[in-house]
């Protein structure tokens, strides 16, 4: 899902961030904010990129920045992390803290959710701790007219004495209130100091021992008050930022050990231990929230939220919660399937009309034979095939995907699913990672960072790659529309065929549960981690957006990643099929070797090399078994009858077509996957069995397949 | 009466005030980060297609909550 230039592949992989300010006055601006408030679309609405958005928690895993220009003065904005606190205490949560903390932002904009703004008043309090310059920035205001929330947003601004901007972040217009405000807020001198939260007596005491050494030290480098809070606290993630901050020496200045001692002791005088000092820390900053918002935030309707609860009761009960996930899936698979049909042989025929025409071209200006071959028959053949197949079934797919996603259906299915997933050792929030691998795995395998436990975030990673990714999907449909639909096609045909590509898809699902039953009981031994999971309202999903967002953003972009893959190997295919060592093709020689193996799995050998071939994309798979077969066959025009038909004229049956769906389900990742998760795992070893498993899998299975069919037939 | 029991006795539709946490680590930070200290309004808005986890409205969001977890939030009910 996470499916855009800068968070498929290799950009997926942040590392580490670094703001590249375009002119030395750019100020840098923070947008931080609870997880699923719209911040992205925040950053996107100000920047002009393409930051990914959906509705669910936890979308956005690493730091992107982008500029945005006012009349007065240029920004570059930094979306972090969604957290829920500064506290730190998960990987998003430290780079949140550390960039609000170290990165020396000129303002920091806190993104709130107008539907539960207490609660999201908790972050706002803790960054008024770190940075004098905070901007609250209250969205989704139009969902909370809908719900009949009344927000006073000056009321709160004068409680917190910071700016408050309310506004729609999906309309452009509101979003200019933000930048003025981001404007004026360099122009205010001698602004009132905002809101400190009180803590209790006790604590206030041990603070001010702290504070009176520490701001001798800092200057105003940092907060002193929140600095000498964390120091007490002992906060050791932070301890090992401010020694790379401030140098080693900071905390061991005798002056500084002293003050902390004496704070301390009088901490434990009061019998404050680490525990319930966190606990007093926290209690403080809810009831300061639940203060600023008394009177202020209204809710007229006693149930505000009835809708999502009616709809939560039949997407999640216990009758219907599975059937509909399923029924979904499948529908969404038909509409793909009978959609991408009629488009996928009308851009066939014109792309193959032009190379015939491209073909004539050659021939009219004498080109040699070769040069024909490698350029039309090779390069331009695979890449008209790989459009005309690939497109269409995803302009249809991503849509609706995307459809789901924006209306917040995703976390849903990670709420149902939970329970079997804890079943295997592992989270509910797996399932969100699956959902992003339909897009692109490399992207899913990103996205495991929402998983906090190491552990069970490695067993999605490993098994990611059992969902099948839109590289992937192609070749699915084209082999099930060839061998198990009636040329007529028809709606009995089209369900049938999208039943069977849920099939696929379900036993790729129970692959990921039973794989990861095993990690969790051999290699990843653990029991299940706690969890929490925010369902967030259901949105309702802006179609005009989605439609034109999911078709260039996404569609465009893989196809684009696709061609440029696919040309060259075409080239390189061509060159193979053709060049003769002996009394056969390179290409030939290579299958002929493969050949018995191959043929263990029901397979043959050029169909296995084409799995070989398509390491770096597996898009081209199927484009590198026609090729192989053409290059014995002159078939110039290829649609599904003629494709059938060289495909059985090569000895195919439908047991081979299904073990090479079976095979493209289960097998290595491609590459762009795979250095991925060297990247996330950070270890080899892990690499080398996130490709062995499911080659191992994928090829026990096709063998067992090819033995129980041989039994029947 | 006030009696104390888990977060695991209330059904979907009920509601309850949190008393205490036995929750450790970092499951106990993130129920405080979500708000749920003393004194704070809980209601069950219904379980999921499983059975488990739980869903429950805490401070205007709701949040998916394992029935293990919830035994070790102690909450009172009227």
């Amino acid at each position: 899902m996470g499916l855009t230039s800068s968070s498929t592949g290799i950009k997926a992989v942040d590392s580490g961030l670094i703001i590249k300010k375009q002119s030395e006055s750019d100020k840098v601006v923070a947008l931080a904010g609870n997880p699923n408030v719209g911040k992205s679309t925040v950053f996107n609405g100000l920047t002009g990129m393409n930051q990914h958005t959906g509705n669910w928690p936890g979308k956005t895993v690493s730091n992107a920045h982008g500029y945005c220009k006012t009349k007065k003065q240029s920004y570059v904005m930094v979306d972090i992390p969604g957290t829920y606190s500064l506290m730190a205490h998960s990987a998003e949560e430290e780079v949140a803290r550390n960039f609000i903390c170290f990165g020396e932002p000129d303002a920091v904009v806190v993104v709130c959710d107008a539907t539960c703004l207490e609660r999201n008043l908790n972050l706002v309090l803790q960054a008024i701790e770190i940075s004098p310059n905070v901007i609250v920035c209250v969205n989704l205001l139009d969902e909370a007219k809908r719900k009949q929330i009344h927000i006073d947003l000056e009321k709160i601004s004068k409680r917190l004495c910071v700016p408050v901007v309310g506004i729609v972040a999906r309309s452009k217009r509101s979003l200019k209130r933000l930048t003025d405000t981001l404007d004026s807020l360099s122009e205010q001198k001698d602004r009132v100091s905002p809101l400190a939260v009180k803590y209790p007596d006790e604590i206030e005491s041990a603070i001010s021992v702290v504070e009176k050494t520490v701001s001798k030290y800092i200057g105003d480098k940092l907060n002193s008050r929140w600095l000498s809070l964390k120091l007490l606290d002992r906060d050791e993630s932070l301890i090992t930022e401010i020694n790379k901050y401030l140098g080693d020496d900071f905390l061991k200045n005798p002056e500084i050990e002293k003050a902390l001692a004496d704070g301390e002791k009088l901490l434990s005088d009061s019998g404050i231990d680490k525990q319930k000092l966190e606990e007093l820390i926290v209690s403080s900053i809810v009831t300061t929230a639940e203060e600023v918002c008394r009177g202020a935030v209204l809710y007229k309707k006693e149930k505000y939220d009835s809708v999502d609860r009616k709809i939560d009761k039949v997407l999640t009960s216990k009758l219907t919660g599975y059937p509909i996930m399923l029924l979904l899936l499948a529908f969404i698979f038909w509409l793909t399937i009978v959609g991408a049909n009629y488009p996928s042989s009308l851009i066939a025929g014109g792309l193959f009309w032009v190379q015939d025409r491209l073909s004539d071209f050659f021939h009219y200006i004498n080109a040699p034979d070769w040069l024909h071959g490698i350029l039309v028959l090779g390069l331009y053949r695979v890449l008209a095939w790989v459009v005309s197949v690939m497109l269409p079934p995803m302009a249809i797919f991503f849509p609706l995907f995307t459809l789901l996603e924006d209306a917040g259906y995703l976390p849903r299915v990670a709420y149902n699913l939970d329970k079997p997933f804890k079943r295997c050792n592992a989270c509910g929030k797996q399932a969100l990672t699956m959902c992003m691998g339909f897009g692109c795995n490399a992207a899913g395998i990103v996205g495991c960072r929402i998983i906090d436990s190491p552990r069970e975030r490695l067993l999605a990673i490993l098994t990611n790659n059992f969902v099948p990714c839109n590289g992937r999907f192609p070749t699915l449909i084209a082999i099930l529309t060839m061998f198990f639909i009636g040329a007529s096609g028809g709606l009995f045909s089209s369900l049938q065929s999208a039943l069977f590509l849920t099939a696929i898809i379900l036993l790729g699902i129970l692959t990921t549960f039973a794989v990861t039953k095993l990690l969790s009981k051999t290699l990843l031994k653990g029991v299940p981690s706690s969890f929490t999971l925010e369902l967030p309202p259901y949105r309702k999903p802006q179609l005009g957006k989605v439609i034109v967002r999911s078709i260039f953003d996404r569609t465009l972009f893989v196809l684009g990643r696709a061609a440029s893959v696919a040309a060259p190997a075409g080239l390189i295919i061509w060159l193979a099929a053709n060049i003769t060592v002996g009394d056969a093709s390179i290409l030939s020689h290579c299958a002929e070797f493969l050949d018995p193996f191959a043929k263990l799995m029901g397979l043959d050998g050029v169909i296995l090399i084409a799995f070989i071939l398509g390491f770096p994309a597996n898009e081209i798979v199927l484009p590198i078994i026609i090729m192989a077969y053409m290059a014995q066959g002159s078939i110039l025009e290829l649609d599904n009858f003629q494709m059938k038909q060289l495909f059985i004229d090569n000895g195919w049956t439908w047991v081979t077509a299904i073990n090479t769906m079976l095979f493209s389900l289960m097998h290595w990742p491609c590459s762009t996957t795979l250095w991925t998760i060297k990247k996330e795992s950070g270890s080899w070893k892990w690499t080398v069995l996130a490709a062995i498993i499911p080659t191992v899998i994928g090829i026990l299975t096709c063998i067992l397949f090819t033995f129980i069919a041989k039994l029947f037939l | 009466m006030r009696q104390l029991n888990t977060l695991n006795s209330i059904k979907p539709g009920e509601r309850a005030v949190v008393e205490s946490l036995n929750s450790t680590g970092t499951m106990r930070r993130r129920l405080l980060d979500i708000g749920l200290i003393k004194n704070t309004e809980v209601e069950c808005v219904g379980r999921s297609a499983g059975g488990d986890p739980s869903a429950y409205l805490i401070r205007g969001a709701v949040i998916a909550i394992r029935s293990e977890d919830c035994n070790n939030i102690i909450i009172a009910t009227n």
